[in-house]
């Protein structure tokens, strides 16, 4: 075991079984459909003094709180609200996660390593850049040896097999585990815990934007394929088509 | 498999070995034609493997697991977050804060959030939520939509014949309001969590309790973590038990454990057997010429015959942007089991009254639901020791009206009242050690409620009897006729636009479970669906559900069938545990949080 706090990021997204429709109206989209909580790939339980954090709307309490059934020791939700939150992405979130990691003297930052919203696969990387902290990205299997962490993470080509200096970020891939299910006595349990309150203004993080949306649409309707009966047609469609 | 030309001749010997060995295991049976179609349920391999049907006590693989639960006290646990549930737990703290006693009220609900199983028309009448909440309006109610316009219709294939609404008609809708029924649960969840009601959605109740007495003791939660064959998984955890002087049972039409007390306390000795009909229902975003906001439209006739209760309903709701609720309600004592409630959906929206709406629109939402048509005389005993029935469970659908919101949540109120004192009191004078509460029964007796299921008792039984007068046929699962009495139906193809399949329909509904867990369609018996639903009235079930989760599909050995249940589909309406002809479906509670993300529906 580690001695040492372990800082591991939850984000609020959208329910992967429902469909996400998009009706656009003055350049912002709308969604019509809300979100759900989904608690991705939290790793617990090996080590000690875990904390927890969620940028975002104040919606998010109830994740913070499932989290902390699932075994986290305190809850910390740092609120972002009106056009900040608009304009949150990974940037942003990683900026409050580094001041947050120091604030608190953390050993491990453990990370999502892609949300099923923006799927930037960003948070992680940024965060240990701006710390200056190595980075363990797509784990599949975290094993702590003295004072460093071995990582073996899914790659393209396979597994790949690192071994990382502490104070660390970790991405967790699908593979690390099957999270445990917070159970209804964890919940009641987890209703009396403190979820500590902060603005990012309090960790003296800066959000503006460097991004900005010029329109959202859905991709483009796949059209019908067309078929040619022999080479020199289908060189022939694609002149027309202006491709060669 | 295996590109044959990677291997030595050595090894293309030895697969062509294999292939004939394999060839003459699967020799002709010596069945004849009927056995072998009766018999193939011996190849088929178990469907159900929950624990309900197959005790675990007896089961090899659960030995040595910790099976004993955690316990914790509640002066009273509601099972159930919808209107009756919902307006019960804030009505209890609202005369705890008052009288300023402590009351620990917590409620489960097997959605993950409040209002995701949420599913009705709907046209509320106000009455109950006035009465709740005098200050709903600024407490923020989602009551949007005043009715403007109240239209009925009798369809033929191609025409419509209007009807008008004069005042006096239960289905006048005026000083009633459209609702996204969904946000308005959800609204109540967050008054009674401001209230101080423990809620705990993503949790169901599996199981009744009782104490030694025979008197109801509480609920236990759902268990988590139990694979597919039934086997215990590594993340297996029980429930938990809630223990509560009483409990009520809001579970909304033909809840599970509802079911089970009525068998355990014979509480439908002295009523008529309840009747349903399953509702179907679609969000739609349309074209803003089209859009009339306040504007209800209900219809009986085309496509359904003179024998099959049912109608539909469109509302245009007014929330900012041209949104129409519409739907297509089937009474569930249909005689024809070729009929299919999803596609006489489908092919009423092609009626030119319907289409005329729907043009240049597009769909956002789907969900189907079960409901109540006993009305009156369909009233079971409603509490018995240690708890009491509330909402749509019992059933205090008003049918004519189509409405039962207002109902349920005036039964969860007067359930409170009724509750509160015996609660709180200091001694409490009982023979059980779970309350007795027929001052509910009593309070509800003497309510507006009452009155009005009492005025409308006749009009739904009427329908049958050829002069009009009241009949009751009995349970719905009796009313099918054998398949070959009755002639399949020709449902004409989805055109996408307007109609669509049930799979894209399924998927809108944003319904999922855990699918490592299960099927929580249980059957009592394995062989009988198709050694009698198909033999018989040709499988009905792949044709009543509104999720596609029954399937009859070929062996892959052999002749016959074998029924796939694909539970993942499941959008808990319950239809399948009402209609089935031999009552061999129990649907039973799934792990909590799976099911429907119904949004505002």
């Amino acid at each position: 075991t580690m001695s040492g706090r372990v800082i591991v990021g939850v984000k609020r997204v959208i329910d992967y079984a429902v469909k996400v429709i998009l009706f656009c109206c003055c350049n912002r989209p709308i969604y019509v459909l809300i979100f759900y909580p989904v608690v991705t790939h939290l790793t617990l339980c090996l080590l000690a003094n875990v904390s927890q954090l969620t940028p975002g709307d104040c919606c998010t309490r109830e994740t913070i709180r499932t989290a902390l059934a699932m075994g986290a020791d305190r809850g910390i939700h740092v609120e972002v609200t009106g056009k900040d939150y608009e304009t949150l992405g990974p940037l942003q979130i990683s900026k409050i996660l580094a001041a947050l990691a120091k604030k608190e003297d953390a050993q491990l930052v453990i990370l999502g390593k892609q949300a099923i919203d923006d799927d930037c696969n960003q948070t992680g990387q940024m965060t240990a850049a701006l710390l200056d902290w190595p980075q363990g990205t797509f784990a599949s299997e975290v094993t702590l040896e003295g004072d460093k962490i071995k990582v073996v993470r899914e790659i393209d080509g396979g597994l790949e097999t690192i071994k990382i200096n502490t104070p660390a970020v970790v991405t967790a891939d699908l593979r690390l585990n099957t999270p445990r299910y917070a159970t209804l006595p964890n919940i009641m349990k987890a209703k009396k815990k403190k979820i500590a309150s902060m603005k990012p203004a309090d960790l003296g993080v800066d959000l503006t934007s460097r991004l900005e949306v010029l329109s959202v649409e859905e991709p483009p309707q796949r059209q019908a394929g067309v078929k040619v009966e022999t080479v020199a047609d289908l060189v022939a469609k694609l002149k027309e088509l202006g491709r060669i | 498999m295996f590109p044959a030309s990677r291997y030595s001749c050595q090894a293309r010997r030895c697969i062509r070995a294999l292939k004939i060995v394999q060839a003459e295991h699967i020799t002709p049976q010596l069945y004849t034609a009927l056995h072998r179609r009766t018999c193939s349920s011996v190849s088929t391999s178990r469907i159900t493997t929950h624990y309900t049907i197959h005790p675990r006590d007896k089961d090899p693989r659960w030995e040595g697991v910790e099976m004993d639960r955690f316990v914790d006290e509640a002066d009273v646990v509601i099972v159930g977050g919808g209107p009756a549930g919902l307006s019960a737990a804030i009505r209890l703290k609202q005369l705890a804060n008052k009288h300023e006693k402590e009351l620990r009220v917590c409620l489960v609900e097997k959605a993950s959030q409040i209002g995701a199983h949420t599913l009705s028309g709907a046209c509320l009448e106000p009455t109950a939520v006035f009465e709740l909440f005098p200050d709903w309006k600024e407490r923020g109610a989602p009551l949007n939509t005043s009715v403007t316009e109240d239209v009925f219709s009798i369809l033929t294939e191609t025409r419509r014949i209007p009807v008008p609404m004069l005042p006096g008609l239960p289905m006048r809708n005026h000083g009633n309001y459209i609702v996204k029924l969904g946000n308005v649960v959800r609204w109540l969840g967050e008054q009674a969590e401001e209230l101080g009601v423990e809620l705990y959605p993503g949790y169901a109740a599996a199981e009744v309790l009782f104490h030694d007495d025979g008197s109801v003791k509480g609920i236990a939660t759902n268990d988590v973590g139990i694979a597919k064959d039934g086997s215990p998984k590594d993340v297996f955890e029980r429930g938990m038990e809630l223990h509560a002087k009483i409990t009520l049972f809001g579970e909304g039409c033909h809840g599970h454990l509802a079911k089970q007390l009525y068998k355990h306390f014979n509480l439908r000795e002295n009523c008529e057997p309840q009747t349903y009909a399953i509702g179907l229902k679609e969000l739609w975003m349309i074209d803003e010429k089209k859009w009339r906001p306040g504007r209800v439209e209900h219809s009986v006739g085309w496509p359904l015959n003179r024998n099959t209760y049912g109608g539909s309903f469109l509302y245009h709701l007014n929330e900012g942007e041209p949104l129409v609720a519409l739907g297509f309600v089937v009474g569930l004592d249909y005689t024809n089991p070729y009929l299919n409630p999803f596609r006489e959906f489908q092919r009423w929206k092609h009626h030119p009254f319907v289409a005329r709406t729907l043009e240049g629109g597009h769909r956002i939402g789907y969900g189907a639901r079960a409901l109540n048509e006993g009305g009156f005389q369909s009233i079971p005993k409603l509490t018995f020791p240690g708890g009491l029935l509330i909402g749509c469970s019992p059933g205090f659908m008003n049918v004519p009206k189509i409405k039962g919101t207002h109902t349920a949540m005036k039964s969860g109120m007067l359930a409170a009242e009724a509750v509160f004192p015996k609660v709180t009191a200091e001694s409490v004078d009982s023979e059980t050690a779970g309350l007795h509460v027929p001052e509910y029964a009593e309070a509800l007796k003497n309510s507006w409620v009452w009155k009005e299921l009492y005025a409308v008792r006749n009009i739904r039984p009427s329908f049958h009897n050829y002069f009009g007068l009241g009949e009751y046929l009995g349970a719905d699962y009796n009313q099918l006729k054998p398949a070959k009495d009755c002639t399949p139906i020709e449902y004409p193809k989805p055109d996408g636009k307007i109609s669509f399949d049930l799979l894209s329909s399924v998927a809108l509904s944003g319904t999922n479970h855990e699918g490592d867990q299960p099927p929580h369609l249980t059957l009592k018996n394995d062989d009988v669906p198709v050694s009698r639903n198909l033999a018989i009235y040709d499988g009905p079930e792949q044709r009543f559900c509104p999720a596609g989760v029954y399937e009859y599909v070929p062996l892959e050995t052999g002749d016959g069938m074998r029924l796939q249940i694909n539970a993942q589909n499941c959008v808990h309406c319950k239809t399948c545990d009402i209609k089935d002809p031999s009552q061999n479906i129990n649907w039973v509670v799934p792990e909590g949080g799976g099911g429907p993300a119904y949004n505002g529906l």
